[in-house]
């Protein structure tokens, strides 16, 4: 036991000593990728993938190691003597009246100085960064995987796992960042990468336009960070997270300063986490391929501004008053709160399947952040841990029914329904994701934000209590309408075998995938379709063969020869799960689907569906398992603050159960009356009911924020700046300009006259002359006669001796 | 006393040699005149080293001898050379030095 403790940081075990090396081996990557990549045999994407699974057993080790840490810190506790305590102080853990404060493991060197002012590097592993190290190297390499066939062929599939690479790197900084310095550099690296992944499809204008806003609008909060920062760094003179932790908490920082730094801080997290009003850039950013989506939305990216707040959380505690008595409302929650219900909101009138995912994550992201504005650390924490399995599952399902489903549309009305029968795996591994996503007790959600729920009820927080509950409501609601619109009812669009280009060229919000990947105008296909048909061959074992990977979507009608033995083949002997990728395209184009997605699709998605199911049993709080709780969760001291945790009872758990089974009846019930074909009273609703109907196109339109953002904002903001700018540019500063030209070109003139010519050129000749004269006068000495040196040299020296002899006599 | 008798034979030599190395053309000339100077100052340096009883006279004579050999062996040189290229050894035509 002495032992254990008397070791200090130096023998923390490797893989803690060595958690920096997980960003660096994607970082070095995303070089040989961007330099060697196109000239590898898989384009790049075999360095990608070795680098996230270089970094997931890294991160898997350090797990490893950092609960070993922690369970012996706690089992030494209680055999510790006395004698032992003061060494501990120093050491792995850290006793406090809560339990054992396991240490961080933290390194840093020292990155660049600057007048006395050190910026170091290093890691800060503690039990969130271990937590999010594993989950952020594991849910990359599953959609790195997913990738090789979702962007197979793309013409910039080199930069694309290139920019994902370095996406996860940028993630994987953040998470070690040891000071505030590094964690802002890992925040920049993803901002850079998402405004690269998002506009992946560029030479569409809406995708472009897509990066930019969310480039943008992340940086306007971006800003906060910087002040916030700034001001940590002003009022307590250091970068370090442990050490802006500790003055936080000890009193020695002015309460007034914290709160300034909490609100610059929290605003970046808004920007960053798509939070209420700020949310707007995360349902565009859809535009990215879906991979992209996927992981931005699930572990990386929008989680960011979540792990900030939970990674200063004393800073926001004590900054924000969270759990100080009779406090109901507190900025964080507040925000949360508003981000849950809004967003839940506006799933409902999206039709972009994506988009309805998208707005689920950002209600989701305000649950997490309602959690810890709430005093609710752990279960925020648990939710960012279970929402990643889910909703990354949730996104590659909806993927995967673009790829193989829909024709690579994502339009729920026009394009699906009824995919169930066809995508079995998908709709499976789609509504056990959904259960999660919903809160059905025993899968994972429900462990983790009815305990969010629980906890807002507990610390007093009524007010967030009925929103978290109305904010379940409307998840399961708008989950089932997803789900019924996507796997249920009757086929239509694409799903049903109809040409998906009739609808799909009407498809506004959808100007993704094949289509706006292929040069050519999507009526390249239907010439290809009318020699199919001349060939006479039935449309089941029709196939339009997409020429392989490099040759950008050129279709290749094959001959009728080629396309019986392709028929053969893809009604042979081959699993339907890995026919050949070479002609995977060929049941997307084949009207009807029989297939689900290949493999390199599938896995992934179910990998993430049982994780889906089983993460929440980390700490299932019914079950009194808080393993999670006792590895990742800080014990309150002097680096965290004490935070106090609900009793899980069958009673509180209640209304929440209740209120999703309740949003799952009235959803389905409205489901199947307007999405039917049989005639409903329900629908048309919003086009009889003028309220209804305003009430829609509210939503439609977003809550009129963008238009608030792009046509009130900037427009009424920036516009008169311009004007103005503009007239002070033309009035004042050119004629301030104009001015200075004149008269400094006739001041010019008479230093040209006066000075210049007068008192340099005639100190320059006056100089010259002098110097002339000078020679001129010596010059007959130089005579070159040896007998005139000779008398000149005998002269001076009789003159020396006779002055020699006065002066001695 | 002998010595001024010595000390002016020296300087009758000297100035022998200063008018000789002052007033004359030929580079030879001018060569001996130098000789005369050394030798002047030899008579000096031997005068006082008698004078005096002490042998560093001597001593600084000898060294002088020696220096004056080597001096004239580089001048000759230097006049043959002269010679050779310009056919004459008038200094006063050697003023190519002149500023």
């Amino acid at each position: 036991m002495f032992q254990l403790f008397s070791a200090d940081t130096g023998h923390a075990g490797w893989f803690l000593e060595h958690a920096w090396l997980i960003p660096v081996v994607p970082g070095v990557a995303f070089w040989v990728i961007i330099l060697f990549g196109k000239r590898l045999p898989m384009k790049g994407s075999e360095v990608g993938l070795l680098s996230m699974a270089t970094s997931l057993v890294l991160a898997a080790g350090t797990a490893y190691q950092w609960i070993q840490r922690v369970d012996d810190a706690s089992s030494g506790e209680s055999g510790r003597g006395v004698a032992h305590g003061a060494s501990t102080l120093l050491h792995s853990a850290l006793e406090t009246e809560h339990g054992v404060y396991t240490q961080p493991v933290i390194k840093s060197w020292t990155w660049w100085q600057s007048g006395g002012l050190k910026f170091s590097i290093g890691q800060h592993v503690d039990g969130l960064s271990v937590m999010l190290l594993l989950l952020v190297a594991f849910i990359s390499l599953l959609v790195q995987i997913y990738s090789l066939e979702y962007v197979r062929g793309d013409r910039r599939y080199t930069h694309f796992f290139a920019a994902l690479t370095l996406f996860s790197a940028g993630m994987l900084v953040m998470v070690v960042a040891e000071n505030m310095v590094q964690l802002i550099l890992g925040w920049e690296i993803m901002g850079l990468c998402s405004f690269m992944l998002i506009g992946h499809w560029w030479e569409e204008e809406a995708n472009s336009r897509a990066a930019l806003k969310a480039f943008f609008t992340v940086r306007v909060g971006d800003v906060g960070l910087l002040v916030g920062t700034a001001i940590l760094f002003g009022a307590m003179g250091t970068f370090s997270i442990q050490g802006i932790s500790l003055k936080a908490l000890d009193g020695s920082t002015s309460h007034t300063v914290l709160l300034m730094a909490s609100i610059a801080l929290f605003i970046a997290c808004i920007g960053k986490s798509g939070q209420f009003p700020l949310h707007t850039w995360l349902p565009d950013a859809m535009a990215g391929p879906t991979p992209v989506s996927s992981l931005l939305h699930s572990s990386t990216m929008v989680v960011g501004g979540v792990f900030l707040v939970a990674r200063l959380y004393p800073v926001f505690h004590t900054g924000f008053d969270i759990n100080a008595a009779g406090q109901h409302f507190n900025f964080i929650s507040v925000i949360g709160g508003i981000t849950i219900v809004i967003a839940a909101l506006l799933a409902f009138v999206q039709n972009d399947i994506k988009k309805v995912l998208a707005y689920s994550t950002v209600s989701q992201l305000g649950y997490m952040m309602m959690g810890l504005g709430v005093g609710a650390w752990v279960p925020a924490v648990f939710h960012i841990f279970t929402h990643a399995f889910f909703k990354c599952c949730l996104f590659l399902c909806a993927g995967s029914v673009s790829h193989t489903g829909s024709h690579h549309s994502f339009d729920m009305k026009k394009d699906m329904g009824g995919l169930f029968k066809k995508m079995p795996v998908t709709g499976v591994c789609w509504i056990v994701s959904t259960l999660a996503l919903c809160g059905v007790p025993f899968v994972s959600g429900f462990f983790s934000k009815d305990e969010i729920i629980d906890n807002a009820h507990n610390n007093h927080y009524a007010v967030f209590w009925i929103i978290g509950l109305g904010g379940a409501f409307l998840t399961t609601a708008y989950m089932t309408r997803a789900t019924y619109l996507t796997f249920f009812g009757t086929p239509r669009g694409a799903a049903a075998g109809e040409h998906a280009h009739v609808a799909h060229s009407g498809t506004e919000d959808d100007p993704l995938d094949a289509d706006a990947l292929s040069p050519e105008p999507a009526d390249v296909h239907d010439p290809a379709f009318a020699m199919a048909r001349a060939l006479d061959i039935e449309a089941p074992d029709y196939a339009v063969a997409r020429a392989p990977a490099g040759s950008h979507g050129t279709v290749a009608l094959l001959r009728e020869e080629e396309l019986v033995a392709a028929a053969a083949h893809d009604h042979g002997g081959h699993a339907h799960d890995d026919h050949a990728h070479d002609d995977h395209h060929a049941p997307a184009h084949g009207f009807i689907v029989k297939t689900d997605s290949p493999a390199l699709l599938t896995v992934p998605i179910m990998i993430l569906a049982f994780l889906a199911v089983i993460s929440g049993y980390l700490n299932a709080a019914p079950f009194k398992i808080e393993k999670f709780n006792e590895w990742v969760a800080p014990v309150s001291g002097v680096f965290f603050p004490e935070l106090a945790h609900a009793t899980f009872k069958w009673v509180n758990a209640l209304p929440s159960v209740l209120l999703v089974a309740a949003g799952f009846a009235v959803s389905l019930f409205v489901c199947k009356a307007i999405y039917n074909e049989a005639p409903s009273a329900l629908k048309g609703l919003t086009r009889r009911s003028r309220i209804l109907g305003a009430l829609h196109a509210f939503l439609v339109n977003k809550y009129y924020l963008d238009f608030l953002y792009e046509n009130v904002i900037v427009h009424a903001i920036a516009h008169p700046i311009a004007q103005g700018a503009y007239w002070i540019n033309q009035n004042v500063i050119d004629k301030i300009v104009n001015e200075v030209g004149i008269n400094g070109r006739k001041s010019g003139q008479w230093v040209y006259r006066n000075v210049d010519q007068r008192v340099v050129d005639g100190a320059v000749n006056g100089s010259g002359t002098v110097a002339r004269e000078t020679g001129g006068a010596l010059r007959p000495v130089q005579s070159g006669k040896i007998n005139q040196y000779g008398a000149l040299l005998f002269g001076a020296a009789a003159i020396g001796a006779l002055v020699l002899v006065i002066v001695n006599t | 006393m002998l010595l001024n008798q010595f000390l002016l034979l020296g300087a009758v030599l000297f100035c022998t040699g200063v008018y000789g190395v002052i007033a004359r053309k030929n580079a030879v000339m001018v060569l001996m005149s130098i000789e005369l100077i050394l030798n002047s100052v030899n008579i000096n340096l031997l005068a006082f080293s008698l004078f005096n009883q002490n042998i560093d006279g001597n001593v600084f004579a000898l060294f002088i001898i020696a220096v004056a050999a080597a001096e004239v062996g580089v001048g000759l040189a230097l006049v043959l050379l002269v010679y050779r290229n310009r056919r004459s050894i008038a200094l006063d035509e050697l003023s190519e030095m002149k500023g």
